[in-house]
């Protein structure tokens, strides 16, 4: 039997204007259980919480119940003071008499009645109270970030900036991501590798930084702190600490007829190559897909030339292991592959690109060498269609996405206006359904293209394009004139939807982080805790949580590092202590627990247990991670057998609760 | 179906299992309990593969492929489904189990053979569609359809959904009308429903062979037996009792229940309990798209899954139900 | 049906931590009156809520029971009350198949921001209740004092 106090607070007059506080303490006085009862003007203050911690140590009290403001005010006012008194802070329930109670009920009769009822849920619950100590976990000094985009850079540097070691992971043999395909930025228009090669220098210089280019994550196990992560570095056929990145071998490799996808397919390179110029690490890469050396065994060129002897056609892919702390996410986004897009002409004509062949087209270090011309004939393209939102807002989501992909009408605009400054003699149109510009100079931006640089923006989509002759023959519909339109293009261009990157949803699935039907990750509050995932040490940053524009990105890689240093900077993490916890000799081991927990923090163990006749039993049982599990009780309902309960919120104890009231 | 009684003989003989789990004779013929065989002569003996072989296997196996070494085991179409939610669920280790997938054509009711006039039933036999039914008083001949089991008259499939082996042919899933007596049941308006309820489980005795007979209802520890949980009650001694253990019975085994309608077939008081847990299913479908617990082992339960646009609660307030 | 006027029926409202029990909070601080026969019990989130605890408060003498929670898509913990929106409706739908009146049990997504909300929901709770008379349907009389 616990040894229980009341205290019934006055809030001054906000509760003993309508509540008989004297008659509550009298009453809920003779509650059994209860050896004490009082009541105090104001028992958050100073007086008000001494007179709490005489009475722990004059009547012995094993437990406190506070009748007074919300629990979401003072709960741990008189938790820390009971604490302070040596009474275990747990062991304290608030009867919620002043929000929930005095200030809505005017009747002193009926507000006093039903302060007692809220008196005696509380002391019901007290009564089946356990002291909870938070529990501790040490936290690894280093974190993890998969992907090595912008968002991953700024991310590892800031954090790298803190002080903390932060190994990067990137599946492509360079880091830059997409930034580095992109020509210009809106709305300023500079050039986006002069802003993005420092700093991909910067990380690999920095030596808090650790680069696994050409790499991926293979497994994750563990938990906020105490991730441990496997991670594939993929053979690059190249020693990685010999090559010197001079280049020679790229350029004697007789095998030159590889799809160059650092240029979207637009051009070719050699087998073994190094993606562009500014590349880090720059180091050179074996595609092993066209390499003939691996396929046939007989070539070796690049071996031969190769002064440093940095060829290695025998290397297998390695796995590193690492602990980490936490985890950033920023696998970034994808154009959407067009090839069903057959109305645009898309498969049909080499002439119709999307917006980032585009870019890469009007690239000093593109295919063309920044000179815009026809894929098809080299020719200078005359009339230039952009089309918007393709596969971008699209109801049903056959083929497109149901979203706004966000960046589209700024860099159309940007194209647009790029191909009218360098080529005044273009026609350009641009289609749009809207042309949504909110932010900082994006407006103007695209004021700009329209009434300085003369681009033709009508609303209205494009219905069909057929190539006819060498041109691209665009029948498409003007809405606010009303018209049907008929444009002979040379070049059309298709602003395609973005999505994330194909290894994302693997990734959650390790990371047990969760996504959207997009595939885009969950935040873990949309509003109040955007970048962070529900899942506890895992951050997002970039395109991967939704489609984002450069300094958004930049922000949000920002926003996360600052989440990640604020975790990492801690020796131990403190629990909650409300967290759930099987019994085993109840548990099924049937998993409907696991398979309802946002956070991935339930897991199963085959345990032996006692059997009947000395002999053991295997059985299969699950297990909680205190420093994940946040205490929301899923899993308490997913249980059949109530194996699974909820500490401080435990069945019996809402069931007590029920009673009190009921009764 | 012939050769299941050779059949279980040959998987002992042959080594194949070390013991196998079937049907035998209860007190009478015709009430057949589950055993398990570890010898031939008890198969010999003791085995019985009849009309009368409805008893659902899967549940035993939970403690069976728990003893080391390896069960045979004879399902039905609709027991392998109970048997594939289990495994689902963990419950049973299915390296420790030789699944013989039997082929049925449906189980029979004694009660209903004692309805179509048969009294002092000796001995059943089969005889194609017709049953040849012996009398203390002669042989009388019913059609076998009209003496199946309730859950038989509205087979939901005939498939057999895992198995190591199987005896007669693969069949299919059926269309069937098991949500009509539901859908009967909605179309009342609330105070006849309760009128009906009240007549129906009014009834229990609290006797929990439901619960015991019920493959989703394998819980290590039930909460109606959990006593520091204060949720324990031995008996139905009030009304609510009554409706408390079927409520929270039958909300336990939703989007886990098979509908292999063990629940009615062993009530003592014939209480149609299966019409809750298809109240269940029926729901489960028509709100959250059509599940079939046990048909395969990745689709995620309905009630482990959720979609952001699923109906409110007060969908209730609209549909299933007359209007009192 | 005959109303008896002094009587008043007991509601159980069960509130999530984080959006409804703080909303509630704020119809207290809004000074919003609601009906004093309505209590309140604290969860951490509306999943947290188990459908025994529903019956058990008809057990004992509710005549009404309300889950609140946060609107389904700002769960604290991201997706409690999808699966509290699931479990309910099927429970509220099986209590309606056994006939006992659908009005007693209600799910209502009140944030933390919407104390007028919270008083009118309660408001509308116990005049649906009070209509309704005693639970008579899945009551315990043995817990009758």
């Amino acid at each position: 039997m616990q040894r229980i106090g009341v205290f019934v607070c006055h809030c001054g007059t906000n509760i003993a204007a309508t509540v008989d506080v004297k008659k509550v303490a009298e009453t809920l006085g003779h509650e059994p259980g209860v050896v004490f009862s009082t009541d105090y003007p104001y028992m958050c203050s100073q007086s008000g919480q001494d007179l709490i911690k005489n009475a722990i140590h004059e009547h012995k009290l094993t437990g406190v119940v506070v009748c007074s403001c919300s629990p979401r005010m003072h709960e741990q006012t008189f938790r820390k003071a009971c604490a302070s008194a040596g009474l275990n802070g747990y062991m304290v329930e608030i009867a919620n008499i002043r929000e929930q109670c005095s200030w809505i009920h005017k009747d002193k009769d009926e507000a006093t009645e039903k302060a007692v009822i809220l008196g005696r849920a509380a002391i019901a619950k007290v009564h089946l109270d356990a002291p909870l100590t938070a529990g501790e976990s040490p936290v690894t000094k280093r974190a993890l970030v998969i992907g090595g985009g912008i968002a991953g850079i700024q991310t590892a540097l800031d954090i790298a900036d803190a002080g903390f070691e932060v190994d990067i992971v990137e599946k492509k043999p360079t880091i830059g991501g997409k930034m580095t395909q992109i020509d210009k930025t809106f709305p300023t228009l500079d050039c986006a590798a002069c802003i993005l090669t420092p700093k991909m220098v910067e990380a690999a210089q920095n030596e808090k930084i650790k680069i696994y280019a050409y790499s991926e994550v293979e497994a994750v196990k563990g938990f906020v702190g105490n991730f441990h992560v496997t991670i594939r570095k993929k053979a690059r056929y190249v020693n990685e600490d010999v090559c010197t990145g001079c280049g020679l071998c790229t350029e004697k490799c007789p095998q030159k007829k590889v799809p160059n996808d650092f240029n979207l397919g637009l051009d070719t390179r050699r087998a073994i190559y190094i993606p562009f110029a500014q590349a880090v690490p720059k180091i050179a890469t074996i595609d092993a897909d066209y390499c003939t050396m691996l396929k046939t065994g007989k070539c070796g060129v690049c071996s031969k030339v190769c002064t440093a002897g940095a060829i290695d056609y025998k290397q297998q892919d390695t796995l590193v292991e690492q602990e980490y702390g936490a985890i950033v996410v920023a696998t970034g986004f994808n154009p959407i592959k067009l090839d069903k897009f057959d109305e645009f002409a898309y498969s049909q004509s080499p002439d119709v690109v999307s917006s980032l062949e585009f870019e890469r087209l009007m690239n000093a270090a593109g295919p063309t060498g920044g000179t815009l011309l026809r894929p098809s004939d080299g020719t200078h393209p005359k009339t230039l269609v952009f089309v918007q939102c393709v596969g971008s807002r699209c109801d049903g989501a056959e083929k497109g996405k149901p979203y706004c992909s966000k960046i589209c009408c700024m860099y159309t605009a940007k194209h647009a206006m790029l191909c009218r400054e360098k080529y005044p003699d273009t026609d350009v149109y641009v289609f749009y359904i809207d042309v949504r510009t909110p932010g900082k100079n994006f407006d103007e931006f695209y004021r700009r293209a329209v009434e300085e640089y003369g681009v033709h923006y009508i609303k209205g989509m494009v219905g069909k394009v057929v190539p006819e002759n060498g041109k691209l023959k665009v029948q498409a519909s003007d809405l606010i004139g009303g018209r049907q339109l008929h444009i002979d293009a040379d070049m059309v261009v298709l602003a395609a939807a973005i999505e994330p990157d194909e290894t994302a949803r693997p990734l959650a699935t390790m990371l047990t982080a969760s996504m959207d039907t997009n595939d885009f990750f969950t935040e873990a509050h949309p509003k109040l805790r955007p970048v962070e995932s529900p899942t506890a040490g895992i951050f997002l940053s970039g395109a991967c949580q939704g489609p984002k524009d450069i300094p958004e990105t930049v922000a949000q890689a920002g926003a996360a590092a600052s989440k990640v240093i604020g975790l990492l900077a801690k020796d131990h993490l403190t629990c909650n202590p409300c967290v759930a916890q099987p019994d085993e000799m109840m548990c099924n081991g049937c998993s409907n627990c696991e398979k309802v927990c946002p956070y991935g923090a339930i897991t199963y163990i085959d345990k032996e247990f006692r059997g009947p006749n000395r002999t053991t039993l295997i059985r299969r049982v699950a297990q909680v991670n205190p420093a994940v599990c946040q205490g929301c009780g899923a899993c308490t309902v997913a249980c059949m057998s109530g194996a699974m309960d909820l500490k401080g919120f435990s069945n019996k104890q809402i069931m007590a609760e029920v009673d009190a009231i009921c009764r | 179906m012939q050769g299941v009684k050779e059949k279980a003989l040959a998987l002992l003989q042959s080594g194949t299992v070390d013991r196998v789990l079937g049907w035998k004779a209860g007190e009478f013929f015709y009430d057949l309990t589950p055993a398990v065989f570890t010898t031939a002569e008890e198969i010999e003996n003791d085995f019985v593969w009849s009309a009368f072989s409805a008893a659902n296997l899967s549940k035993y196996l939970i403690q069976e492929s728990r003893k080391g070494g390896k069960v045979g085991v004879f399902l039905k179409p609709c027991d392998s489904y109970s048997f594939v939610q289990l495994l689902k669920e963990h419950r049973i280790l299915r390296d420790h189990v030789y699944v013989v997938g039997v082929q049925c054509d449906g189980m029979c009711d004694i009660d209903k053979i004692r309805a179509a006039g048969c009294k002092g039933v000796t001995a059943v036999t089969e005889d194609g569609d017709r049953l040849r039914v012996t009398t203390l008083t002669g042989e009388k001949t019913v059609n076998k359809q009209d003496v199946l089991l309730g859950r038989c008259t509205v087979c939901k499939s005939k498939k057999i959904v895992e198995f190591d082996e199987l005896l007669g042919e693969q069949g299919e899933e059926l269309t069937s009308a098991r949500f009509d007596e539901v859908a009967k049941l909605e179309a009342m308006t609330p105070e006849e429903r309760y009128a009906f309820w009240r007549g129906e489980l009014s009834r229990c005795i609290r006797c929990n062979a439901c619960r015991n007979v019920c493959p989703a209802c394998s819980c290590e520890k039930c909460v109606f037996d959990n006593h520091d949980l204060g949720t324990d009650n031995k008996a139905a001694a009030d009304s609510f009792e009554e409706d408390f253990f079927h409520i929270i019975r039958a909300f336990h085994v939703a989007a886990r229940c098979t509908d292999c309608g063990e629940c009615s077939r062993v009530c003592p008081q014939h209480i149609p309990l299966h019409l809750l847990n298809r109240k269940f299913i029926k729901d489960i479908n028509e709100l959250y798209g059509v599940y079939q617990a046990g048909a395969d082992m990745d689709t995620k339960p309905p009630l482990m899954n959720f979609t952001k646009d699923d109906c409110e609660p007060s969908v209730v307030y609209e549909r299933g139900g007359a209007k009192a | 049906m005959q109303v008896n006027e002094s009587w008043k029926p007991t509601i159980v409202a069960f509130c999530c931590n984080w959006c409804s029990y703080a909303g509630a909070d704020l119809s207290g601080t809004n000074r919003l009156n609601y009906p004093a026969n309505v209590k309140i019990i604290r969860i951490p989130c509306s999943c947290r809520l188990n459908p025994m605890f529903i019956l058990r408060a008809f057990q004992r003498g509710a005549d009404g029971v309300i889950l609140c929670g946060c609107h389904p898509g700002d769960c604290h913990y991201t997706t409690g009350n999808y699966y509290a929106r699931r479990r309910m409706t099927l429970l509220f739908s099986m209590l309606d198949f056994l006939g006992i009146e659908k009005e007693r049990t209600r799910v209502e997504w009140v944030s933390a921001a919407e104390g007028a909300k919270f008083a009118a929901t309660m408001n509308d709770f116990v005049a649906t209740i009070t209509k309704l008379g005693e639970n008579r349907r899945l009551e315990d009389l043995r817990c009758k004092e």
